[in-house]
């Protein structure tokens, strides 16, 4: 069954998203449409003293202004506020809720007109003023008053005492700057009013189904009141995690006036929801002379709101990558006037993987070995925390083919001794770790006697290939073309499937098809057993595979029976069967992702200009589902992990509690011209423990590590380490 | 955004009585800058004057030897145009260097000239900004000044301007067509942009009610000896941290005309005289171009965060002269600094 599964197939959806046919969430049409505009909050905490609405209701074509003043109910338990991913801690935002200020860019009211313009106008006319309290935004001046997390990774062995006594020691702070995740989609709502006051609403959401039990809750609805659907989502990167605030006011305002509403952020207010919360993360190595380590800790000292505990694993991912006796990891957060966090690709690894990895590096100068040599010297073969084995574990596989096809034998270890004409050149490498998870997700297949078959399943494509993964595996574990598969995700009302995140969809979609697939198979079987002189009759299930339109013995495909003749024998038109699949619980293994980068960087030597001209990733992820799709989705990762490294940065003025740079003219991410060779390869790892496909995902392990090795190659090429991201020029000049 | 009435002007006549009639009218070209403002709430216009279809799109040679530009001419295509490809490469250049190429395609020459800083306090209304809101305090002063000026500064503002166009048109000594309600004038372009002193929120000396019909580029083109240098946070797409637009005439290795200009470092494109005629009769050196540096940025003074930008824009100005001399101008179109 593997005429699709690992092969590079095109996208399914590829045509619909460039011809426009697919439509996104501010893109469907209702009839007597309404548009919401929020008003935003000016300060970033205090209290609305007045909110003067009267001269915006003059405006021709407002309908209404909505504020926590004259709103229709919303729940008042924070229970009916938290969502699939919400954090344990704390009490989630409620716009429009009442007149507390949380943060700057908090929505305040929304104006609700004919038409967008009329709307975005009037918002303009809103009178707010405010009684201002004191606040506090910079992490780094209130680094003092950060408080530790009661869920630190185990500590293992006497981690002070054996650093203190190491042979070479390497202490540093590593500072992550916010970072936001401009989806190219807008974040936008569009709620569908239809007469006996049902709602159809289209959001943009990694999870339909998170969304509709959440809005379920804040509005007090039946599960029948409400369907939200989202087929084609933008990117997401995470910030469509946990519902969207204009979800809720959408939802508000089509309650408020009984009529469709439709509610698009702009790009600027895109910035009061989450981000990658700035991190501190200080580290500290010590080595034996031999390069081996004696003891790892790392601190992360992490924004988050003052109303959500928001915190990620930045700091344990030392315990997968690198032996050591002694080990000590804390996770504080600093409590500000800024709204929570939200994950952003590789929520957690991105940042702390980011500063292990430079202090990796570091600790190589110091120990005078090569940075490789010095991660196989250390390298694990089991994860550390739990002292368990791999389900597998190819990193050493990726250390080696990936410095094969950079060349890095070439590489003269001494910083500045590189260079191409005007510029230095730097090699630099990371590696890279990320989780394989796997959720319970359930799929619906309809199998129709003319061999066609629609798949459907509530999980989102947030633009990963989740629509053509799902299509290729359905037409392997069902025996037909791939073009004979339609598929049907991100509706409600679709069997269960979590939010997409965490890199888990792939390997739970894929395995919730086959076990559909097998129910198909079964009912296949059944009536093609019951064919007169059927060459099936008796056989067992598992001796049997649905191919080539048939269903057949696995052994021996000439004894089949068409799909065809066994449905129309038995009077049956249309199959249809829903299964939910769930992983079994292996507490025996470990089960990650790994990548080793590597990175040329060539800095012009007067004007310190960046420039990354090359980078390898070599992936170690089991089985690759889609080598197209796949590769494209490390490229993304490599791309932004340039953009991380050298680019990325929410400015915020903390005189105001403002983000200063909330457009993305002036928030830089890399532009085609920072782009050059990007290698993507793909190392084979076979993993008979994780699941049945030896299927483990790849969403996030692209970007982790490359911001390390990007990092590390400039201080190759020039001799300065910084360790304050992103690298922008004017720190390497002097 | 604000409710705006709207009209179109069938000639420059016609803009000009628009303009007139109402004192909070704006003209409009492109849009790509005076849009974005107005969604922001910065520029908050009674009424749009729709300029883009006016008759001010051709580029032609006059009897003098010069080129006139029409102020409605779109960056791409004067960009592209063979005449200023042959003739004033370095506009080209410098155009090239600027937005995206979606951008160019709407922007016009008039607008050019008369778009805002991109100090980010400028754009939002919700912080003190003298330039926007006169007299209210200059928040950049003591916050966020990473990419401010660091010539011509005054108390109340360190805005730049950020326009790479410019650079180059003062580089090339371009003259300014004006019209207005008491007839037409001329200005040189280093004259056009204002430094801040006590009245930020006057851009140019552009008066009341004028429009731009008309840029003049004057002999030589210093079509042998030029580059264009912008240095910025990505290597394209993104506003100049500075940027150098150096053009040269020699004789043998000796200079026997020099043009430097700067962008990104003031409220207005930025040359010395004293450092072109220093250059003049030298051979073309770096130790020359060095000189001229020093002489360029005298008086810079930097705040909390744009201090490198001295020592970028001297060894920026070095990078650029060496360029120009050498024959070997930046490409706009490589992903690397020649
Ligand atoms: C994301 C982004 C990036 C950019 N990057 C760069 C860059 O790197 N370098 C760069 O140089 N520029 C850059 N720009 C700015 C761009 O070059 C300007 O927006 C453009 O040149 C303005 O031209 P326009 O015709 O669209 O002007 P408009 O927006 O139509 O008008 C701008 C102003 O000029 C006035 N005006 C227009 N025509 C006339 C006239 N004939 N007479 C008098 N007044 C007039 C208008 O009243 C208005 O005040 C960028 C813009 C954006 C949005
Ligand atoms: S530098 Fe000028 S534009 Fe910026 S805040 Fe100060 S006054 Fe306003």
């Amino acid at each position: 069954m593997n005429a699709y599964v690992g092969t590079p197939t095109s996208r399914v959806d590829g045509r619909a998203k460039v011809t426009g046919a697919a439509k996104y969430a501010g893109e469907f049409p209702a009839d007597g449409l309404l548009h919401g505009f929020v008003v935003e909050a000016s300060i970033p905490c205090g209290r609305i003293a007045r909110l003067d609405t009267s001269t915006a209701l003059q405006v021709e074509g407002v309908l209404d202004v909505l504020t926590h003043a004259n709103r229709p109910p919303l729940a008042d338990k924070d229970d009916s506020w938290k969502d699939e991913v919400a954090p344990e801690e704390g009490s989630p935002f409620r716009p429009l809720y009442d007149d507390t200020i949380k943060f700057n860019g908090q929505p305040i009211a929304l104006v609700v007109a004919e038409d967008w313009e009329t709307a975005k106008f009037a918002a303009t006319l809103v009178r707010v003023e405010y009684e201002q309290h004191g606040f506090a935004t910079d992490l780094e001046g209130e680094r003092s008053n950060a408080a530790e997390k009661d869920k630190p990774h185990k500590p293992r062995g006497d981690a002070v005492a054996a650093l203190a006594g190491a042979y070479v020691r390497h202490e540093a702070d590593y500072v992550i700057p916010t970072e936001h995740h401009n989806p190219m989609e807008l974040y936008a709502t569009t709620a569908v009013w239809d007469s006996n006051g049902k709602l159809t609403i289209y959001d943009k959401t990694q999870g339909v189904q998170n969304v509709h039990k959440f809005l379920c809750g804040v509005f007090d609805k039946k599960p029948d009141d409400i369907r939200v659907v989202s087929p084609y989502v933008g990117g997401a990167f995470g910030s469509g995690l946990r519902p969207q605030y204009q979800v809720v006011l959408a939802t508000l305002g089509a309650l408020a006036l009984k009529r469709s509403i439709r509610v698009v952020l702009t790009r600027q207010q895109m910035y009061g929801l989450g981000y990658r919360p700035m991190t501190i993360e200080r580290v500290a190595l010590g080595a034996k002379s031999d390069g081996t380590l004696d003891a790892v800790t790392h601190e992360a000292i992490a924004v988050t709101s003052r109303y959500e505990d928001f915190a990620r694993n930045d700091t344990g991912w030392a315990e997968q990558l690198y032996k050591s006796p002694n080990s000590r990891f804390a996770h504080k957060l600093v409590h500000l006037d800024v709204s929570t966090p939200c994950d952003m690709r590789a929520p957690g690894a991105a940042s702390g993987v980011c500063a292990l990895e430079c202090a990796m590096d570091e600790l190589a100068v110091a120990l005078k070995l090569d940075p490789v040599e010095l991660r196989l010297k250390c390298y694990s073969d089991r994860d550390q925390s739990e002292n368990l084995p791999y389900t597998s574990k190819q990193l050493r596989e990726c250390y080696a083919r990936g410095a094969d096809a950079f060349g890095w034998s070439r590489r003269n270890p001494v910083p500045r001794s590189m260079r191409d004409g005007k510029e230095l050149v730097g090699w630099g490498m990371a590696t890279g770790v990320w989780e394989a998870l796997q959720m319970p997700v359930a799929v619906r297949i309809a199998l129709t006697s003319n061999g066609h078959a629609e798949v459907s399943c509530a999980a989102s494509d947030i633009g990963t290939g989740t629509y053509t993964i799902v299509a290729q595996v359905a037409a392997d574990a069902l025996g037909l073309p791939i073009e004979n598969i339609s598929v049907r995700l991100a509706d409600s009302t679709l069997p269960q499937a979590p939010v997409e995140g965490g890199s888990w969809m792939a390997a739970s979609s894929a395995h919730a098809v086959l076990v559909a697939a097998e129910e198909v198979r079964k009912e296949v079987l059944g009536l093609a057993g019951k064919i007169p002189g059927s060459p099936l009759a008796g056989a067992e299930l598992v001796d049997t595979v649905l191919t080539d339109g048939s269903i057949a013995n696995a052994s021996d495909n000439s004894r089949a029976v068409s799909i065809a003749d066994a449905m129309r024998h038995g009077g049956v038109e249309r199959i249809e069967k829903e299964k939910l699949n769930q992983f079994g619980e292996d507490k025996k293994h470990a089960r990650n992702t790994h990548s080793a980068v590597f990175a040329e960087v060539k800095v012009d030597e007067e004007l310190d200009v960046i420039r990354v001209t090359r980078v390898v990733s070599a992936v170690a992820a089991g089985r690759i589902l889609n080598t197209k799709t796949g590769r494209s989705q490390i490229m993304g990762g490599v791309v932004w992990g340039i953009g991380m490294a050298l680019q990325e940065e929410t400015v915020m003025d903390h005189r105001f509690g403002r983000i200063m740079n909330a457009n993305i003219a002036e928030y830089h991410i890399p532009v085609n011209a920072d782009v050059h060779d990007i290698d993507v390869i793909f190392v084979d790892e076979p993993d008979a423990h994780i699941n049945a496909l030896g299927i483990k995902g790849l969403g996030e392990i692209g970007i982790v590590g490359v911001p390390a090795a990007i990092a590390n190659a400039v201080y190759h090429a020039t001799g300065k380490r910084i360790r304050r991201f992103p690298i922008t020029l004017d720190k390497l000049l002097d | 955004m604000n409710n705006f009435q709207y009209a179109r002007a069938n000639d420059v006549a016609d803009a000009i009585r628009l303009l007139a009639a109402d004192p909070g009218a704006k003209l409009i070209a492109g849009g790509t800058n005076l849009i974005d403002l107005m969604k922001e709430n910065v520029e908050r216009p009674t009424r749009l004057i729709d300029i883009s279809r006016l008759p001010l799109r051709k580029v032609e040679g006059t009897a003098d030897g010069s080129l006139r530009i029409g102020a409605l001419v779109p960056n791409s295509d004067l960009a592209y145009h063979p005449l200023i490809e042959q003739r004033y490469p370095l506009l080209a250049s410098a155009i090239l260097a600027g937005a995206s190429a979606q951008l160019r395609n709407m922007a016009s020459v008039g607008g050019n000239l008369m778009q805002r800083t991109r100090c980010a306090y400028f754009y939002d209304t919700a912080t003190p900004c003298n330039k926007r809101h006169p007299g209210s305090g200059c928040s950049a002063m003591d916050g966020l000044n990473r990419n401010h000026a660091i010539l011509g500064t005054s108390a109340a503002c360190i805005a730049t301007n950020p326009s790479d166009m410019s650079v180059a048109l003062a580089a090339l000594d371009a003259l300014v067509h004006i019209a207005g309600p008491s007839g037409e004038r001329t200005i040189a372009l280093t004259d056009f942009h204002r430094v801040p002193g006590d009245k930020p929120h006057v851009d140019t000396n552009l008066g009341t009610g004028e429009i731009i019909t008309a840029i003049e580029l004057p002999p030589p083109g210093f079509a042998q000896n030029y580059s264009y240098l912008k240095i910025r946070d990505r290597m394209s797409y993104a506003f100049a941290l500075v940027s150098v637009a150096a053009a040269l005439e020699l004789d043998g290795n000796a200079i026997s005309g020099a043009r430097v200009a700067l962008g990104g470092v003031a409220h207005k494109p930025w040359r010395s005289l004293e450092a072109e005629a220093a250059l003049r009769g030298q051979a073309a050196t770096p130790d020359h171009f060095s000189h001229a540096a020093d002489l360029l940025l005298q008086g810079a003074t930097a705040r909390s965060h744009n201090g490198f930008k001295v020592e970028l824009a001297r060894r920026a100005i070095v990078r650029t002269l060496t360029q120009a001399a050498n024959a070997t101008p930046q490409s706009q179109a490589h992903k690397k600094i020649a």
